[in-house]
């Protein structure tokens, strides 16, 4: 119980230059401990005496003397995000006075959070339910625009609305199968295949459409496994570096410098490409190269995106014309480079194999603009905007499947001559997957999950 | 002058359904019992249909019956007419219902209550209850006080009972009956929350002044299937039914009168059964349909008072008698009892444990309409709770509790403790989330056991149950072990039943599966079939046919049952717990639930509330060491 009660603390704003940068201490004691490193201007006061939801101005320090500027916030417990004592010290923006800030009061007895622990804590105070815990923590490991974007539809109910729609018609279904049944003397129409099959195969859809989208979410969230790949010396360290947007492989002109994989992930508009770039594919007798070029061909089978870059400026070769042939089996995108060099390329030849190809110069940066429309079309994100519903995790995909899976049941027994109550098992399956999914019923998946997602207790 | 009677260890108040049952199965497992009645001559009273079953309330009655009760063989001997309802929409839902002769299974009940050795039977109102150290005295209207162990209440519609026909209204019980008014003054003081809800009836009308040339006619079903399994030999059907509807005329006639009637005049202040409605009701609920369906049942075989089902009204009585004269085959009706509404006394369910025994009373149990039910076989459900609940209690062994899973009686008496009702609560097999376990057929096979340590079902008995287990497992193993090689016959009897025909050797189990075939199917080709109960052909084809939907219901049972087995402790102090909300906090003060699976299922507690309990509940356990020490 004792890490339960002690006091936590990470820099709770971006990690990137800005204006503003605040650091949150949690847990008892957590007012305390800022008092170590916090000063106030007026010298009569003390943080420790301040009530929930006051503000001092003050300085921070650690052994070294003054770090920065700074109010402190104080929240006494339950009335926090945290649902317990916390501090939250508003410090100037720059990146290294936050993490020495950040340092002075782990120095002083804190322990660094981890993350989506404040969320954990809120949710085991009773501050966050399960559901709408689940969307923080999803925002928290949210990568990119569209990520977060999708994770806060989640938290307005864009899943839950789709889903409300299919609940209410299984409802109904169900509702007129128990009259049915419940008053067999009384002149209820008869239910038939024909009444119920087509409110089924309605339910049945949408909740395949959900599962269906369930990939496209997991691409925003988690990113694309990517490899780049192409001959020596087309261009991939370059291309690599103005996505990545700093020096990341070695870019010299002799071909076979990146000996290793790269890794990378990089953000190409909405997209997350988790990207490595490769020693290429050439026959070589270097040793060292040769184990490059075994690496580059495992994360290739492995890739669910290749981008295969060729020198546009320089007829194909041997290896370019492997390599193609190689790559077109899998979903890639076929990179003409170099085009600030002029156009020496059989693109005839490449536009032949690729569905996909994009002319660019990695160099100044042109083309790029076509790059990342054919990475969202070739990563199946295309025309997702981040508002539609998407399902949020495994426990939802799984509920879902279930869903899914218990009213193709139905179907099949309605067609098959069953009796309407085995027909009604599966729709009351349905429901309650469904219900789990939203959190309104309670069964034992969602109490592991409590255990498995915020290890309390045993 | 009062003066000491006597002292029991199990005292019953009510001899209806529900006390009837509660005393016998006191008396058979061995407390000293008395079960006191207002009017003996009306012991297990049918002051409404005369007819027993029906969609779930006929597994309730096979669940008794299972269990050790009495109801299923009243039945059985009582009966006029029998009938297997929803044939055709699949074994989870078949229910028997059968008419009866009321004044005949009263009489049936009465002289079984009087031939129970242990049993004591008075006529006599309890007009006093309270508790006298460890017991609880009771005092009669005619001034004797007996005091007993524990007392289960089965005052039906009789506690401040008030009858209301139209503009008329005066205290009273039903049929005639005087109203039990000196119990609710006592319950109060022990702080029973009351509340009224209401009740109504049909008219009863005299058989020659029925056209029934105008009716459709209602056989009953033969072979009759009886409602106890112990119940041999051939049942006969004696009386028919028919049925004719309402007419446009018959709505004119309500709406026109709708102000005189007491239930839209506001003079009744108690909840109506949403399930079972008033025909003005119906008629102002469903305004869109045409017609209402009217049953017209015999009471019994030695009266000629018919009931009219569908009809239960408290408009005056010429507005009844103007109704009735516009429905096909009454117009010249004569009504010798007119339809009525009776407002009465019960306690609010919450209160009580899923032994039927208040959470705050220990050794007062409630059974039956007291608890807000509706129906006479909820009512004997509850009573066979309440009684061999109040007598484990009497010799110290722990309580009978009975999950959702395990039968319809248990998940009525779970809504009723968890849920709570803000109507009479009539069961529905809607109401089982595990219908096509909850079987009327294998109603024996869920719970003939624990009647069995019960002491409620006797070695004749179990012997049959027995016998019926191994002849069953028997099949099962023939089916699966017989295979049938391809041939001509067994092929064109397939293509003659619409199912495929097959090119190899099949499994007798294999075939049984298809929708299409049955036993009776393949009888020519089955022809190393044993001589098999009826019984147990049934129970396996269900259970090959549905084998896929039953693993499915199982598995959800098992998911239910560790929730069930988080138990929380006794003495929570819910308001203490941070994170569950307000609402929640007080539903849980009141419900008391004893588990985390009960918990999920209180109105009000939402899963939000629950996780923050399962995390409350895991620090609480590592600082202690587990939930209640009781059974």
């Amino acid at each position: 119980m004792s890490t339960q009660s002690s006091v936590i603390a990470a820099v709770s704003t971006a990690l990137a230059p800005a204006g503003l940068g605040v650091i949150r201490l949690s847990g008892e004691g957590a007012v305390l401990l800022a008092e170590q490193v916090f000063r106030p201007a007026s010298k009569t006061r003390r943080l420790s005496d301040q009530p929930g939801y006051t503000a001092m101005y003050g300085k921070v320090y650690d052994r070294e003397g003054e770090i920065d500027e700074c109010v402190a916030l104080v929240f006494r417990a339950p009335h926090s995000y945290t649902g317990e004592e916390v501090v939250e010290l508003s410090c100037h923006g720059g990146l290294y006075l936050l993490r020495r800030t950040l340092r002075a009061v782990l120095d002083a007895g804190a322990r660094p959070a981890e993350a989506g622990e404040f969320t954990r804590r809120a949710f085991i105070n009773g501050k966050l339910d399960l559901t709408r815990a689940e969307a923080v923590m999803d925002l928290i490991a949210a990568n990119g625009r569209l990520a977060a974007k999708t994770a806060l539809a989640a938290r307005e109910g864009a899943v839950y609305r789709r889903l409300e729609e299919v609940k209410n018609t299984l409802l109904g279904a169900a509702a007129n199968l128990s009259a049915y049944v419940d008053y067999p003397d009384d002149d209820i129409p008869e239910l038939t295949p024909e009444t119920l099959g087509p409110q089924l195969a309605a339910a049945r859809d949408a909740v395949r459409e959900l599962l269906d989208t369930y990939d496209a979410g997991k691409v925003i969230r988690e990113g694309v496994d990517t490899v780049i790949i192409g001959s020596p010396n087309v261009g991939k360290s370059t291309l690599m570096n103005r996505l990545a947007g700093c020096e990341r492989s070695i870019v010299t002109p002799i071909a076979g410098t990146t000996r290793d994989i790269v890794e990378e992930t990089i953000r190409l508009g909405d997209v997350l490409l988790r990207l490595a770039d490769t020693a290429g594919l050439h026959a070589t007798e270097d040793e060292v190269e040769r184990i490059g070029v075994r690496r580059t061909q495992s994360r290739m089978d492995t890739a669910a995106l290749l981008l295969a870059v060729f020198d546009g400026s320089r007829p194909l070769t041997e290896d370019d014309r492997r390599m193609a042939e190689k790559a077109c089996c899998q979903n890639a995108i076929a990179i003409i480079n170099k085009t600030d060099l002029g156009l020496e390329i059989n693109e005839e030849y490449i536009r032949s194999l690729f569905e996909r190809v994009v002319v660019i110069s990695a160099r100044d940066g042109n083309g790029l603009a076509a790059l990342e429309k054919e990475v969202r079309e070739a990563v199946g994100i295309n025309g997702i905007d981040g508002t539609e519903p998407l399902l949020a995790n495994e426990r939802q995909r799984f509920c879902a499947a279930n869903c899914l899976e218990c009213l193709d049941e139905a179907i099949a027994a309605l067609n098959g001559g069953m009796t309407l109550d085995a027909v009604q098992v599966s729709i009351d399956g349905a429901i309650a997957a469904i219900l789990e999914l939203t959190g309104e019923r309670t069964t034992e998946a969602v109490v592991d999950e409590v255990f498995a997602r915020f290890c309390v207790g045993k | 002058m009062k003066f000491f009677a006597g002292e029991y260890e199990v005292v019953v108040i009510g001899a209806g359904h529900a006390g009837i049952e509660a005393a016998l199965a006191a008396a058979r497992m061995g407390c000293s019992t008395a079960v006191f009645t207002i009017n003996l001559d009306w012991v297990g009273n049918m002051p409404c249909n005369p007819s027993i079953g029906g969609t779930a309330k006929g597994h309730l009655v096979r669940e008794i019956d299972a269990l050790g009760g009495e109801m299923g063989k009243a039945a059985d001997a009582t009966f006029l007419q029998s009938r297997m309802l929803n044939r055709g929409k699949g074994p989870a839902v078949h229910s028997l219902r059968a008419q009866i002769d009321r004044r005949e299974y009263s009489a049936y009940m009465k002289h079984t209550l009087e031939t129970t050795p242990g049993l004591d039977i008075h006529q006599g109102e309890v007009v006093s209850l309270e508790r006298q150290d460890e017991k609880w005295k009771l005092i009669t209207k005619l001034e004797e006080e007996y005091l007993s162990q524990t007392v289960i209440i089965a005052s039906g519609t009789f506690l401040q009972g008030k009858i209301f026909v139209g503009d008329v209204s005066y205290d009273g019980g039903p049929d005639g009956m005087f109203a039990a008014t000196g119990l609710t003054d006592s319950l109060r003081r022990l702080g029973v929350s009351l509340r009224r809800f209401k009740t109504g009836t049909p008219a009863r009308v005299l058989k020659s002044s029925i056209d029934f040339s105008k009716m459709e006619r209602q056989e009953g079903e033969t072979p009759v299937v009886p409602f106890s399994f112990e119940t041999g030999g051939l049942l006969e059907n004696k009386e028919v039914c028919h049925i004719t509807w309402t007419t446009p005329e018959t709505k004119a006639v309500i709406l026109a009168n709708l102000h005189r009637s007491p239930l839209y005049g506001g003079k009744i202040e108690g909840v109506g059964p949403r399930y079972c409605p008033s025909i003005e009701d119906k008629i102002v609920r469903f305004a869109e349909k045409e017609r209402h369906q009217v049953f017209v049942e015999p009471c019994g075989l030695h009266t000629d008072e018919m009931y009219l089902q569908g009809l239960s009204s408290s408009l005056p009585v010429d507005v009844q008698l103007a109704f009735l004269h516009t429905i096909p085959g009454l117009e010249q009706v004569k009504v010798m009892r007119p339809a009525y509404a009776i407002e009465y006394d019960c306690c609010d369910p919450l209160q009580l444990d899923s032994t039927l025994e208040f959470l705050d009373l220990p050794g007062l149990y409630g059974a039956g309409q007291f608890n807000g039910s509706s129906g006479y076989e909820e009512a004997g459900a509850q009573g066979l709770v309440a009684g061999i609940n109040a007598a484990r209690r009497v010799k110290g062994l722990s309580a009978m509790r009975l999950d959702r899973a395990s039968s319809y009686i248990g998940t009525l008496v779970d809504d009723l403790v968890t849920k709570g009702c803000t109507d009479p609560y009539r069961m529905m097999t809607s109401r089982s989330e595990y219908r096509l376990i909850l079987r009327q057929d294998n109603a024996d096979e869920r719970l003939t056991p624990i009647g069995r340590e019960m002491g409620l079902v006797g070695e004749q008995r179990w012997q049959h149950f027995t016998v019926r287990q191994e002849q069953k497992a028997a099949e099962r193993k023939r089916l699966r072990e017989t295979v049938l090689p391809p041939s001509d016959k067994l092929n064109t009897l397939l293509v003659s039943c619409e199912t495929t025909p097959v090119s190899s050797g099949v499994r007798l189990e294999e075939l049984l599966r298809r929708p299409q075939l049955d036993y009776n199917k393949l009888t020519a080709v089955d022809t190393g079939r044993p001589a098999l109960d009826p019984l147990v052909m049934e129970q396996v084809e269900v259970e090959l046919k549905y084998e896929g939907y039953i693993r499915r219901q199982q598995s959800a049972i098992q998911e239910m049952r560790r929730l069930e087995n988080r138990l929380l402790p006794e003495d929570i102090a819910y308001e203490t717990i941070t994170g569950v909300t307000k609402e929640a906090q007080e539903k849980l003060n009141r419900v008391r639930p004893r588990s985390i699976g009960q918990a999920s299922r209180i109105s009000g507690v939402s899963p939000a509330d629950i996780s923050v309990l399962l995390v409350w509940l895991s620090t609480h356990e590592a600082g202690k060491g587990g939930g209640r020490a009781d059974d």
